[in-house]
């Protein structure tokens, strides 16, 4: 039984992010994660891939005492896909920013999510190229000003949960950098999920784009813009859980619970596992000012995954076919004797 | 009039149609059963791009040639003896390939005045307008005669149409007296499942047209190719360089103990290699059709990180695609196999005809200094040899290797002597012995000292966790950017390539002595046409051929020393020649190039080498 703790998984390298990136945090949250995924799957350290693109949030898997692979920018997912379906025995991590994933990477991205390839993608979103020192990336809000967009940005960003349920992924969390105990749980359950699952992180940038997600991750609001989603609870948020969601026969609905007429059992009760993306759906794209914006695991649903399927193929046809050797093959087919 | 049975050494036949008329069906049907019969044999199929071009037009012609012979014949023929036309336009851009001595077979049905006018000729005989009235013209009504023949057949009109091939394959079975108990057996087992009511009717259609030939007059002659004689005693099969390919890897797979990897986007004329592949799960092959050219090097680059062996095939654009991740191969030193079968470019360019413009893109396309070993296949059957032993070296010298290969290889077939697995190679890729000595920490850059080859330690054994990538790392495996340590990565990179030399058989001499006035060079698929070439210009003139690029056979140098000069050809505008100037200088080199999209003629290759002289 494997018998790991946090510092198994520290490297000897030095930490190189800035002081007060949210990387750290999410790095910390991973160290702390796996030895519990260990313990639930009988997992050797051996067995871990951490593999990742290029970005600041790319540096993890020097900071992982893991198997690892810093690849090129946008193409974590592809070199993911390629080690899963090379050795499904194998478990795979992948840590890719906002523009690595979505930007230059994004037809990886929706490909593998597509595919359902089992692995583990944290996306690090901080709404800004950090390593490049400050230009917008494809989550950056409409009108954001960076370094190439002097003037604000005239584009609309991607919700990233939004672009996962649409390509019908299978398991999709959010929460923020400082979650350190949400993060955990959502990555164990990620751990858990048989197929593509999308940690979407929502990080700070402290040099280049600071207070990025300050409107809900402020200690004094968080209570009351986020919502914590959790598997047989009811929706309630708010300081003192006095909020609810209510699906009113269109579309959600935030209610003081014991006003207008909504008690507590109007509220919806979150079913990450129920296959019902619709809502799903609705609840990854809830923002503010009118609604909490949704963290904890949002969809959690099992489906066929490709690496699964790419072995049972293989297994299937070996059973089947008559030619096992390769001098099999060179004489299968049409071929004719000379003397 | 005499009818007359000729034996030939040998004979070239370049059917020609509409692209949806069957000519490539035809084609191949017509050169397995001459394979199967004995002969020797090339094929060269010649289509357009699209798939169903404008009906009737010059652009939508497609041709396949094949040439048969009593002995090996070493390509598919400059021109040929019997053309069969299906239509005007089919003539009108095919003629010039016509023998003075040629029979030229064409559908008489086709040559109506819509017909003339697609293919934009200007008078009432087409013959006489493209100059060939004086060759033995067989002009038969081959669609009345299908649509008569097939009468009774209770097929649909469409149906009765697509088996005019039939007839025609008929007749030419006639001409060269070729049995037809092979397409009997090809029919059976192509309809078998899914149409077993087209299997009589076929048949029957090529029997008509069998018979037909025979009864008329318009076919003085009839001639037999005999089987060959000189051919080494063993088992056969005809092969195409896209399935030898494929083969050659998993060949490559099953002798290394490493399962098959391949991660690739389609793109012709190379396509053919990841179906083939895509067939062979039985061998433990796993295939990833990616969603990009780049997807499907990222692919095989995390496969072979997880200890596969591992491919992606592409042609030249894609290989353009593929750059990037080239370069974090050699950086991270992986193994894998990058099989380039390259098509005229540049862009798009002439994607279903072939050239040999990516030798620069191959040697030279990518940042930094980032060199890789680079092979080339001669020959359809040659790319098994050359891909098994592209996926040797990647293995075991941790490095990417590029093995070129041409449209006209991978779409091109011939004989093959079929090889036995027990006479190849095992391939030892550096594993590390799975033992790390206490307080031992593993080093992924440590090199051989002979080979300077990194050991490979494949993710799930306890105590080896490293971390590879794009950035610079020390031999320790940690990030550096220390000038020093940088240029000492830089140079073990490149020696490491070049110290490959030393496992590679020697340069030889192929054709002549050994030393004198011109040394004939080329590499890839120019072989055949290249050996004819100087067979034909005979004494006075030597031949070497080369399948490794980079590095460079170690005798190389040794070899071009015994001659006044070296005459390179190749189907670009000089790319080997350019390396060979760039690399061994102090030889004097000449060149020979055409970049048309098609093949040398061996005609033009005995002037340009008798220019020389």
């Amino acid at each position: 039984m494997a018998n790991l703790t946090f510092k198994d998984f520290k490297s000897d390298q030095e930490v190189r992010w800035c002081p007060g990136c949210g990387d750290h945090a999410v790095l910390a949250a991973l160290q702390r994660a796996l030895p519990k995924v260990s313990q639930a799957l009988n997992y050797e350290k051996e067995r871990y891939v951490v593999v990742s693109g290029i970005g600041c949030s790319s540096r993890l898997p020097y900071y992982m005492d893991t198997y690892g692979f810093h690849s090129i920018h946008g193409r974590a997912t592809a070199v993911s896909t390629g080690i899963k379906v090379a050795n499904p025995w194998l478990t795979v991590w992948q840590a890719c920013g906002d523009g690595d994933a979505l930007a230059i990477g994004g037809n990886h991205f929706i490909h593998a999510i597509r595919r359902n390839i089992d692995i583990n993608i944290i996306l690090f979103n901080n709404q800004i190229y950090g390593l490049t020192k400050g230009q917008y990336s494809p989550t950056s809000k409409f009108g954001a000003i960076t370094k190439t967009s002097p003037y604000g940005t005239v584009e609309h960003p991607f919700n990233p949960g939004s672009l996962v349920l649409g390509a019908k992924g299978t398991f999709f969390a959010r929460s923020l950098d400082v979650e350190l105990k949400l993060n955990e749980e959502i990555m164990t359950a990620a751990a858990l999920h048989d197929g593509c699952s999308v940690m979407e992180m929502l990080t700070n940038c402290v040099i280049f784009n600071d207070g990025a997600h300050k409107s809900i991750s402020d200690p004094e609001v968080r209570a009351d813009r986020t919502i914590v989603l959790r598997d047989g609870e009811k929706m309630v948020f708010g300081k003192n859980s006095e909020k609810g969601l209510v699906y009113d026969g269109r579309k959600l609905r935030v209610v003081h619970i014991g006003e207008g007429g909504f008690t507590l059992e109007d509220v919806l009760v979150h079913d990450s596992h129920a296959d019902n993306i619709g809502l799903q759906m609705a609840l990854a794209d809830m923002k503010g000012p009118e609604y909490p914006v949704a963290l904890g695991v949002i969809r959690d649903v099992k489906d066929i995954t490709y690496d699964d399927g790419v072995r049972d193929q293989v297994k299937d046809v070996m059973a089947k076919s008559k030619i096992h050797t390769v001098d099999e093959l060179l004489h299968s087919g049409s071929t004719w004797e000379v003397q | 009039m005499q009818h007359k049975v000729i034996d030939l050494k040998d004979v070239v036949i370049r059917f020609a149609g509409d692209s949806g008329d069957g000519m490539q069906l035809t084609g191949s049907l017509f050169a397995d059963m001459s394979a199967i019969y004995g002969n020797g044999l090339a094929t060269f199929p010649d289509f357009p791009a699209e798939i169903r071009a404008p009906h009737g037009t010059v652009s939508g012609v497609s041709g396949f040639q094949v040439h048969i012979g009593s002995d090996k014949v070493g390509t598919p023929g400059d021109f040929c003896d019997l053309l069969v036309a299906m239509n005007p336009a089919a003539l009108k851009s095919n003629a010039k390939w016509c023998k003075p001595t040629a029979m030229i077979l064409v559908d008489e049905d086709a040559f109506d005045e819509k017909g003339m006018a697609r293919a934009g000729f200007t008078t009432e005989n087409p013959f006489t307008e493209l100059h060939v009235e004086d060759r033995a013209l067989i002009v038969a009504p081959i669609t009345t005669l299908t649509q008569e023949s097939l009468k009774e057949s209770g097929l649909d009109p469409k149906t009765v149409l697509k088996c005019k091939n039939m007839f025609t394959l008929g007749m030419a079975c006639y001409i060269y007296s070729r049995p037809l108990e092979y397409i009997y057996q090809y029919l059976e087992r192509k309809f078998a499942k899914k149409h077993p009511e087209l299997i009589e009717p076929n048949k029957k259609v090529l029997n008509d047209g069998f018979n037909y030939a025979a009864n008329i007059q318009a076919i003085p002659n009839t001639y037999t190719v005999a089987p060959s004689k000189n051919k080494k005693p063993g088992t056969y099969r005809n092969i195409t360089g896209n399935q030898a390919t494929a083969w050659g890897l998993l060949a490559a797979s099953e002798k290394s103990g490493l399962p098959l990897f391949c991660g690739s986007y389609p793109i012709t004329p190379a396509t053919a290699i990841l179906e083939e592949l895509a067939i062979h799960k039985s061998l433990g092959a796993k295939t990833l059709q990616a969603e990009d050219e780049i997807a499907g090097i990222c692919t095989a680059i995390g496969a072979s990180y997880a200890g596969n062996l591992a491919v992606t095939t592409t042609s030249g654009p894609g290989l353009s695609l593929k750059s990037e991740a080239l370069g974090l191969a050699v950086m991270a030193e992986l193994p894998l196999v990058v099989v380039d079968v390259q098509r005229g470019g540049p862009s798009t360019g002439l994607p279903t005809k072939t050239e040999q413009s990516d030798l620069d893109q191959a040697l030279y396309g990518r940042n930094g200094e980032c060199p890789m070993p680079v092979i080339a296949a001669h020959s359809p059957s040659h790319c098994f040899d050359a891909a098994f032993t592209a996926a040797k070296i990647a293995l075991e010298h941790m490095t990417p290797v590029m093995l070129l290969s041409e449209g006209f290889l991978g779409n091109g077939s011939e004989p093959w002597l079929i090889p036995s697995m027990a006479d190849y190679p095992e391939i030892k890729p550096p594993f590390v012995n799975g033992v790390l000595a206490e307080g031992e920490k593993f080093k992924p850059f440590e090199r051989d000292p002979q080979t300077l080859v990194r050991r490979w330690a494949i993710p799930g054994q306890k105590g080896f966790e490293h971390r590879v990538g794009g950035l610079e790392k020390n031999h320790a495996g940690v990030l550096s950017t220390d000038p020093a340590n940088h240029e000492m990565m830089v140079r073990e990179r490149a020696e490491k390539v070049a110290r490959v030399a030393s496992q590679l058989p020697p340069l030889e001499i192929i054709h002549g002595p050994a030393a004198g006035k011109l040394l004939v060079v080329g590499w890839g698929g120019t072989f055949g046409h290249l050996l004819n070439a100087v067979e034909e210009v005979g004494d006075g003139v030597s031949f070497a051929h080369f399948d490794f690029i980079n590095p460079l056979p170690a005798n190389t140098a040794k070899v071009f020393e015994a001659f006044d000069k070296i005459l390179v050809c190749e189907l670009n505008s000089g790319q080997f020649v350019g390396y060979l100037r760039a690399t061994l200088p102090q030889f004097n080199y000449v060149q020979y190039n055409k970049v048309q999209g098609q093949p040398f003629l061996v005609s033009e290759l005995v002037d340009a080498i008798k220019k020389e002289l």
